[in-house]
């Protein structure tokens, strides 16, 4: 067994096994939640009908997960070589949250099993129409990326590997995939634009799908940045300062043409005076912009910080934060003018939630284990 | 030819003949409710309740002065759920209703969000949930009928007939009395225009309608600066990743099939 590990350590640790628990009890509610339907099992009501699911699983595990074509464009299109080595890390990142993100809105939508009606009922006015149909496709393309990794570790179909990994291919895959992240990364914040009227104004814009692409850029790189300070700390190894100071300066960079466009947009509508009214929204705005990009930033910009690895996980996690905080005020916001109720998560969509979040996690663990992720040759890297 | 109803707010007398025959045309069931102290009721719109009337008190001290106020889908002309749909579930009939198709719905619940006036309501406790709302008794209408809740109404506050019937009709009341009511037709430009339009003798805001709805259809929102440009930003971004791909990586084919 130890000599097929490529991480030669120990597979189940307690931690493991409380991911596997968690696991297993999102896994349950998930069965308790499509045997009863909505209405036992969320809080979910005619004034919040998105919640927790759509808000956290969806929009932000999407915002996540963007360290998949962030890096792949690095690596491949740019050719920037010292991304290779995370290239593998990241696309396996973003498959697992994608497919975490399929589970999710098979949960969230009030009839899984009409899931498959986009794909033969079309409505290309709809966002939602190309969310949906950008995601499923995007996800093919992830599961094609990934699976030439696994039949090399099973060794079968070694025909299909190596058209998959054929250059011409990987390089369609990977601009397959950027396009598609474009797509629906945009659309998601395009479906909040039919809400002019509910929206905040800080937060609504006619641009706002650019803005959740933008962000969802920042939230990607430094996803892929705490992932490979972990990986490097799981396997042991010495913390490459080269990538990791590139990623923070790509994440700064990518922060400070967020917080241009954002500002830019809201100065041009004439909307700056919202900022310091102290209102609910003003400071939860302030937390966003203010702490979250503006501040991390400014400090992911530093050479000092960039060769300190808790620094690193300080601002790049408050990087995360603010995309998910983003992303609850975009849902929550919107839904809060939809009249009076109150929502907060029923304990079943949070252990829905963290059950998935447990699976991708033990999932990233036993791969990263088991199949060449990490330490890969570089000759092999495509 | 479109349809159109034109609510006169002046002449409801809040007797809820319309919320009754609604239930039984539609075969709702009886929503279960409980004092609250108001009069409206059930409280809001649901699943089993397509059409309600608002009781709203606008008196001033000990003189009471009711309003009541009907609220239904008001069915746009070009309607935000309809767009918001990804399988078309929703769909705006030449009649003039907007209409739900369970065949073809998932479940996203995008009409409930998308929706300016809050109309598409959902059934949390099945398993099988549907979108429900006002149908505008689109059978009725296919039948040559009036809707249900204006065949039952006993004061005749709505006027049911062709939309540019309907719209004059309301410039004809409006005109008349002048002194009466307050010039604004809500719903003639309101999201787009709406086959439901409302006349009233105190403004609008105060009678609860939703005066920051924008005077532009909806699905325009997410068409024109979002979806009808997509195709050729993704052909931009095609051009410009071929293009970085391919001067980036001229010098590593060249040295080698390894690069």
């Amino acid at each position: 067994m130890d000599n097929s590990m490529v991480i030669k350590q120990k597979f189940f640790t307690p931690r493991t096994y409380i991911l596997l628990i968690l696991g297993i009890i999102g896994i349950l509610t998930m069965i308790y939640r499509l045997a009863v339907g909505l209405g036992p099992t969320t809080n979910l009501s005619d004034t919040h009908p998105w919640g927790l699911w759509i808000a956290f699983d969806v929009m932000t595990g999407v915002a996540l997960a963007a360290g998949g074509f962030t890096v792949t464009f690095a690596a491949y299109i740019a050719n920037w070589k010292k991304y290779k080595p995370i290239a593998r890390a990241a696309t396996l990142t973003a498959f697992l949250g994608y497919l975490l993100v399929v589970i999710g809105l098979f949960m969230d939508i009030g009839k899984p099993f009409a899931f498959w009606h986009p794909f033969f009922l079309w409505n290309p006015h709809s966002v939602m129409f190309e969310i949906i149909i950008c995601v499923t496709l995007y996800t093919t393309v992830l599961t094609l990326e990934f699976l030439p990794w696994l039949l090399e570790r099973l060794n079968v179909l070694t025909g299909i590997r190596d058209f998959l990994e054929q250059k011409t291919v990987v390089f369609f895959l990977v601009i397959l995939g950027i396009m598609l992240s474009y797509g629906h990364q945009s659309s998601l914040g395009g479906l909040f634009l039919i809400d002019p009227d509910k929206l905040h104004p800080l937060w609504y814009s006619h641009i706002m799908h650019h803005l959740f692409f933008l962000s969802a850029i920042c939230a990607g790189i430094s996803m892929v940045s705490i992932e490979t300070i972990i990986s490097a700390n799981l396997r042991k190894v010495e913390y490459e300062f080269e990538v990791l100071q590139g990623l923070a300066r790509g994440a700064a960079i990518a922060l400070l043409v967020y917080f241009v466009i954002r500002f830019l947009d809201i100065g041009i509508h004439g909307k700056l005076h919202f900022i310091f009214q102290w209102s609910k929204y003003s400071i939860l705005f302030l937390i966003e912009m203010g702490l979250c990009v503006l501040v991390s930033m400014i400090f992911l910009s530093c050479r000092t910080i960039q060769r300190s690895v808790p620094s690193l996980l300080v601002f790049h996690s408050l990087v995360i934060f603010g995309v998910i905080l983003n992303r609850f005020d975009v849902v929550f916001l919107t839904e809060s003018n939809m009249g009076r109720g109150f929502y907060f998560p029923s304990w079943q969509e949070i252990a829905i939630t963290l059950g998935l979040i447990s699976i991708g996690l033990f999932l990233y663990k036993l791969i990263v284990t088991y199949l060449p992720i990490f330490d890969v040759p570089s000759d092999q890297v495509a | 030819m479109a349809k159109a109803v034109l609510v006169d707010i002046t002449r409801c007398i809040g007797c809820r003949s319309c919320q009754v025959a609604c239930k039984e045309w539609h075969n709702l069931p009886a929503t279960h409710t409980i004092m609250t102290g108001e009069y409206t009721n059930p409280q809001n719109l649901s699943a089993e309740c397509y059409t309600l009337i608002d009781f709203l008190d606008q008196g001033k001290g000990n003189v009471p002065a009711w309003y009541f106020v009907k609220h239904q889908c008001l069915h746009c002309k070009d309607p935000a759920c309809v767009s918001a749909c990804p399988v078309g579930a929703l769909q705006k009939m030449k009649d003039g209703p907007v209409v739900y198709d369970q065949w073809r719905c998932i479940g996203c619940r995008y009409c409930m969000v998308a929706c300016p006036f809050h109309i598409p309501k959902y059934e949390w406790d099945t398993t099988n949930p549907w979108i429900q709302k006002c149908d505008f008794c689109a059978d009725r209408i296919e039948m040559g009928l009036k809707p249900m809740c204006v065949t039952a109404c006993p004061r005749d506050v709505m006027y049911f007939d062709d939309y540019e019937k309907v719209v004059a009709e309301a410039k004809k009341r409006i005109n008349k009395e002048p002194g009466k009511y307050v010039n604004h037709i809500y719903g003639l430009d309101e999201a787009g225009g709406t086959s439901w339009i409302y006349i009233s003798d105190v403004p609008f805001e105060k009678l609860g309608f939703n005066e920051k709805v924008i005077k532009k259809p909806y699905p325009s929102f997410t068409w024109k600066n979002d979806l009808s440009t997509v195709l050729w930003e993704e052909v931009g971004l095609l051009a410009i990743l071929a293009g970085i791909a391919y001067f980036r990586n001229r010098t590593s084919s060249k040295e080698g099939k390894n690069g």
